[in-house]
């Protein structure tokens, strides 16, 4: 009924001009509104089958994320992934991957509120978290595609490795969080100030 | 500026650079590379400053972290107090003071940046001197990561001190060649003026690194100060190098007293000569080549002090060459001078007797009791130790899985063997993580003479003995004397450790460096037994002194602890809200007008949701979707409640305890579909409750078909309170079937709130008409100002925690954890209507008919009533039986738990547990406070609406 | 800080823990079946040996799983981790575990 489309605000929204003034090295953006998806099923299961094959993908096992196509999918635990996706699916996509299911035993959730995403790239981001972060981010450790449910500072956090030496990461943060966390990694930036970056 | 004591051609000072800097009033200058103390030292100025207790003028002892004697204050750049001068290094327009004791803390914030970074290695070697050099090297090229961390400015170590040659050249350039390989590496990682100072589980080593500390004024604000490395290393070497400990003899503390291995590296590494005639006093080899170094730099050697009846021919030899006299088989028994020592007294020692004494003049006392190896971090690692009789120190060990020591640090105290001593212990670190350590071309020392043995001498016996007012100094930074050793052994004390605490020896800065093992040696011979079997001081982190500013590195300020915020938080903050701290939350306490006490904005607040419509940010409440088959049947175990009963479209309130019957949670719980619920928690349970849950799930019951997630921040969540909260709501959601009976109580409905797609359910906190709006955490603001634009007409009102509390409070709906205290079951809050006496079993239940639990003694949620209407009890005030505060023990009956001013009921009131709460209902009980006892009224805790009119209207 | 093996994330800081107590506490069978004694033993009591316990702990700030471990409590060095339905390990002594290969020290 209601045809004006509602207004809405990312949990970081009002943080781009302070992300701006980063160092090249450390370049930060909010990827706001990404759909969002809990999906609880054990591996292997004909439910867990029945959602590879509606997304035709494979669910990544422990500790890796599947970046290939739309619908990146985050290994949360051992029957647990969130799958994140463009922003306005998320009805679509629950609606898609319940039919999927059907009667078998698995479960989503929509959460697409509930986390958001940061995207970190440059020289100096394995550098700034390794100052609140206690993973060894050497690539041999973590290679690209690596998806770490962490601590970030004093945030929990998932860290997914995109790119060669965590030179580019996302950083899923739960949305209360995301303002401490902004706040921590511009603070961070200030010791680069200055430099080439 | 002409600074007297510098040697020519010596030392790797910048001479080119002047730095200007001010002790104690008095403008000096240095060079680039100085610390304070050799600077001082290039001046002539050998009193720092005097001592803490006895007031006696000392100097520097030493040249690096084991000076237990040069405190000074430094005043600016920045004002930081309690440094050891040896450890300070020179920087332009440096102030600092001596300290005699006690520093000052700045009182103005320091507004400097630390940090604090983590670092992973294969190995971690502590120490760039010769043998930590091998180490690295041998352990870098095999392509093992490596860290290496050191104290000084450059690498080197013991070779920056000394004028030893490697290949027949400076041993300098070896070291540069060595740095500049490794330098190249991208697996090796060097910091300089970087000191381990603690060594953690699992193969963590904490290291501070000073990184603009040396700048002074210069060091960019940017730049953090200094930094806390968190190291997790697989392998670590403790190549930490060996600290010469002192002898004890009479007024061994004055200033020009100084151990001979320092004064070979102030020579050495700084070009400073530390006086200008000596006495070396010795009880082993590593002496002469400070005497010999020191007499070729100019400085006149009146004497050499062995206490050794045999020296060895070839020290015999260059001493000879030099016309340095070497008196065998003495020792000094005591010195004169007052701020700078004048004379040395020397006597014969040969059987353990002295013999008489003669005096020498000098302005530097050198002493050298032997070495000991620096096992401070390798003890920490729970390595264990080893009395080496023949050096009279303590050596580790066999190494550890994962921690090893190398070079001097393990007892190995020639060159050669440093470097060999360095290479086998990467190899066995690689070998221990199963990789292969390189050969590595070590390269050759000058040949040494055969070492000879030490004499180990702890203390040289006071000619005065017996006679009061003998100072033989064991811990100079304490004062603490060998006297009052004997003192805490004559008091029956049998262990260096009671010792320790007794006399404080080895407490200080230098945390025993220097006095430790001496300690040790005093005290077995005064009880007679073996210093083997008596052992040494246990060492304990930090290795250093660490300032806080460095353990809380960014952890300061706004980052001191996560704030959590809801979405709505930056209306709160535009419209002067001020916040309460929930856990890490920030919420709303109530939002004041001008001129607003808070008593009067509660008040307000209260009086808009009882008598017109009010909102409030709820969005902290956790909320866990419950999904499967088995959805129903986890709730019914978990609540006490039935919840599998509930209807799609229905909301029911259930209450969770623990095995023990005691109330832990409550919330609500809706029902989604047939297989899918919503439930709620309390803001500061969220976490635990989910954990909880799964707990129950993942180890109990694994066989039920149910998935929990959380989704407390995907919702924004608004309570809408008051008899106009129907109104409001029929404005923004024109889809929405408001009427009583379409949407009653305990139900919910999706619809549309300002254009968003939205879940209203119809339940309440506060005993009102109310609604809660849920929608999706980025649209919360824009339903939130809709509802707050529709509700003006109707006088909406916002209100924080503080009034949602009065509000819950005056319809005794409990607060897990402040009217409950984790004793509590539900009955003794007076719901024993939500437990439920259908399910054969849910987790708590079987614990309700314990018998404690039948008591009817227990404690009981009840209403207080002030007898002075206007008198509001403290939270947690006690509550006795009688008027006057018998003699103690006072019989306590029970503690006020919730109390608030209520507008509805136009007086204070309380919530209290009481002792057979419900029996007492209409008794006159009382509460002592400020001296008197205040006469309550013990009434039922629903005090507002008792029928429940108001909500289901 | 410690490092515990989450069965499932490799090792991590011990403060991304939670401890859960004791491990191998079945709820009862039938707890209507037991005495108000016996029914406590359950609630209350608690083993509190010197050496190795059996211990339950959930990686909150990871995967959220419980698991098992057997840890040292002289040492606190942690013997093995293992399943939740999983038996009890047979150590008896502090000899270090087979999953955890670096980042220790033996114990003595």
């Amino acid at each position: 009924m209601t045809v004006e489309t509602p207004i809405r605000f990312s949990p970081l929204s009002e943080w781009q001009d302070d992300f701006a003034q980063l160092p090249t090295g450390l370049q930060v953006r909010e990827l706001p509104y990404l759909t969002q998806l809990t999906l609880r099923v054990a591996p292997g299961s004909a439910a867990a089958k029945a959602v590879e094959s509606a997304l035709d993908i494979t669910l990544p096992g422990p500790l890796r994320a599947e970046l290939s196509g739309d619908v990146k999918v985050l290994w949360m635990g051992p029957d647990e992934w969130l799958l994140a996706a463009p922003e306005g699916l998320q009805d679509e996509l629950l609606a898609q991957l319940r039919s999927a299911i059907g009667d078998e035993f698995a479960a989503v959730t929509d959460v697409s509120a509930q986390r958001t995403t940061l995207a970190l790239s440059g020289h100096l981001v394995r550098e700034v978290l390794a100052q609140g972060c206690a993973i060894d981010l050497d690539p041999r450790a973590t290679p690209v595609g690596s998806c770490l449910t962490t601590l970030l500072a004093q945030a929990p956090i998932t860290l997914v490795v995109r790119g060669e030496g965590a030179s580019s990461v996302w950083l899923l943060v739960r949305s209360s969080f995301a303002s401490y966390l902004a706040t921590w990694l511009v603070d961070a930036g200030t010791e680069y100030r200055g430099s080439s970056g | 500026m002409n600074t007297p004591f510098r040697a020519p051609g010596h030392g790797h000072v910048d001479r080119d650079t002047t730095l200007s800097f001010t002790f104690d009033g008095t403008a000096y200058t240095g060079h680039p590379g100085d610390t304070l103390a050799s600077a001082l030292l290039a001046n002539g100025v050998h009193h720092v400053a005097d001592s803490i207790k006895h007031g006696r003028p000392r100097g520097v002892l030493a040249a690096g972290a084991e000076e237990p004697n040069a405190l000074v204050q430094i005043e600016a750049p920045f004002p930081e107090p309690m440094l050891t001068a040896t450890t300070v290094e020179l920087y332009d327009g440096l102030v600092a003071r001596g300290l005699s004791g006690q520093g000052r803390l700045s009182s103005e914030p320091d507004t400097a940046r630390y940090d604090t970074m983590h670092a992973h290695c294969d190995l971690l070697v502590v120490g760039a001197g010769p043998a930590g050099l091998a180490t690295t090297l041998a352990a870098a090229r095999s392509g093992a990561r490596v860290i290496l961390v050191d104290e000084l400015p450059q690498p080197g170590g013991s070779l920056l001190g000394s004028q030893e040659l490697l290949e027949g050249a400076p041993a300098k350039a070896w070291v540069d060649e060595v740095v500049a390989e490794l330098d190249g590496l991208a697996d090796v990682r060097i910091l300089q003026r970087t000191t381990a100072f603690g060594h953690y589980d699992d193969g963590l080593v904490l290291a501070l690194e000073k990184r603009t500390d040396h700048l002074g004024a210069a060091a960019p604000p940017h730049v953090s100060r200094q930094r806390i490395w968190r190291i997790r290393a697989r392998q670590v070497v403790y190549a930490t190098g060996a600290y010469e400990r002192p002898v004890a003899f009479d007024d061994n503390d004055r200033p020009g007293i100084m151990l001979a291995g320092s004064a070979r590296t102030y020579l050495n590494r700084f070009g400073v000569l530390p006086g200008e005639q000596a006495v070396v006093f010795t009880t082993n080899d590593s002496a002469y080549p400070a005497a010999l170094e020191l007499a070729d730099a100019g400085v006149r050697i009146a004497a050499v002090i062995d206490a050794r009846e045999e020296v060895p021919e070839h020290w015999r030899t260059a001493c000879d060459e030099r016309g340095i006299g070497i008196r065998a088989g003495h020792v000094v028994t005591g010195t004169s001078g007052i701020e700078r020592v004048t004379r040395a007294h020397v006597a014969p020692f040969g059987h353990g007797d002295l013999g008489e004494r003669q005096g020498i003049d000098c302005d530097l006392l050198l002493v050298s009791g032997g070495w000991n190896p620096a096992v401070a971090l390798f003890s920490q690692a729970r390595g264990t130790l080893r009395y080496d009789a023949g050096i009279g120190a303590f050596v580790p060990g066999e190494a550890l899985r994962t921690v090893r020591a190398a070079g001097s640090a393990d007892g190995t105290f020639t060159l050669s063997g440093c470097l060999a001593d360095g290479v086998d212990a990467a190899w066995q670190a690689l070998s221990a993580i199963s990789r292969t350590g390189q050969m590595i071309a070590l390269p050759t020392p000058a040949p040494l003479p055969e070492a000879a043995p030490t004499r180990v001498l702890w203390r040289v016996p006071s000619p005065q003995e017996g006679l009061d007012g003998v100072l033989q100094f064991v811990d100079l930074q304490r004062d603490a004397t060998v006297s009052d050793v004997l003192r805490a052994t004559g008091a029956g004390l049998r262990s260096v450790e009671h010792v320790k605490r007794y006399t404080t020896i080895g407490t200080a800065h230098d945390q025993g460096r220097t006095s430790g093992v001496m300690t040790s040696g005093i005290v077995a011979e005064a009880l007679g037994v073996d210093v083997a079997d008596l052992g040494t001081m246990r060492l304990r982190p930090p290795a250093v002194p660490v300032a806080f500013a460095a353990l809380a590195g960014r952890n300061r300020g706004e980052l001191f602890d996560p704030v959590r915020v809801t979405a709505l938080h930056p209306w709160h903050v535009e419209q002067g809200a001020l916040f309460e701290d929930v856990g890490q939350w920030k919420r709303p306490w109530y939002y004041p007008r001008p001129g607003e006490t808070m008593d009067e904005s509660v008040l307000r607040e209260c009086r808009a949701a009882r008598t017109g419509v009010a909102m409030m940010d709820g969005s902290t409440l956790g909320k866990i979707n419950v999904q499967g088959p088995d959805a129903g049947v986890l709730l019914d175990r978990l609540y006490t409640n039935l919840m599998s009963t509930l209807k799609v479209g229905r909301v029911r309130y259930g209450v969770m305890c623990g095995v023990d019957g005691m109330a832990i949670d409550d919330g609500t719980v809706i029902r989604v579909a047939e297989q899918e619920f919503l439930l709620t928690t309390t803001t500061g349970n969220a976490a635990k409750i989910l954990e909880w849950m799964e707990e129950w799930l993942q180890t109990e019951w694994p066989d039920l078909r149910v998935h929990l997630t959380s989704v407390t921040e995907h919702w924004v969540t608004i309570p809408l309170v008051g008899p106009r909260s129907r109104d409001v709501l029929a404005l923004v959601a024109p889809d929405l079937d408001v009427d009583n009976d379409a949407f009653p109580f305990m139900s919910w409905k999706d619809t549309t709130v300002a254009g968003v797609a939205a879940r209203v359910c119809r339940i309440s906190f506060s005993g009102e008409l109310a609604y809660e709006i849920n929608v999706p955490a980025w649209y919360g603001i824009t339903v939130w100002k809709a509802l707050y634009t529709a509700g003006s007409e109707f006088g909406l009102t916002t209100y924080g925690t503080e009034t949602m509390h009065v509000l819950r409070a005056e319809k005794a709906y409990p607060i897990i954890g402040q009217d409950t205290d984790g004793t509590i079951t539900p009955q003794d809050l007076g719901m024993s209507w939500v437990v439920s006496k259908k399910k054969p079993d849910f987790v708590g239940k079987r614990s309700f008919t314990r018998a404690e639990n039948q008591r009817d003694d227990r404690k009981q949620l009840v209403g207080l009533l002030p007898v002075d209407e206007r008198v509001l009890l403290p939270e947690g005030a006690q509550i006795i039986a009688t008027s006057d505060i018998p003699a103690p023990p006072v019989p306590m009956l029970g503690h006020v738990t919730s109390s608030y001013r209520s507008d509805a009921l136009q007086r204070t009131f309380a919530l209290a547990l009481v002792r057979s709460g419900t029996r007492r209902i209409g008794e006159t009980l009382y509460v002592p406070l400020d001296g008197r006892t205040v006469p309550v009224t013990v009434t039922d805790p629903v005090l507002f609406d008792k029928e429940g009119a108001r909500r289901d209207g | 800080m410690q490092l515990i093996a989450c069965p499932w994330c490799g090792e991590r800081e011990e403060i991304e823990f939670h401890y859960g107590g004791e491990a191998h506490i079945a709820y009862p069978e039938d707890p209507y079946a037991l005495d108000d004694e016996q029914w406590a033993q359950y609630v209350f009591f608690r083993d509190n040996p010197k050496g190795p316990f059996a211990e339950r702990w959930v990686h909150s700030a990871g995967c959220r799983r419980w698991f098992n471990a057997l840890r040292d409590t002289v040492t606190h060095e942690f013997l093995t981790v293992y399943g939740i339905g999983a038996e009890r390990p047979s150590h008896t002594s502090t000899a270090p575990a087979a999953p955890r290969a670096k980042g220790q020290e033996a114990s003595r």
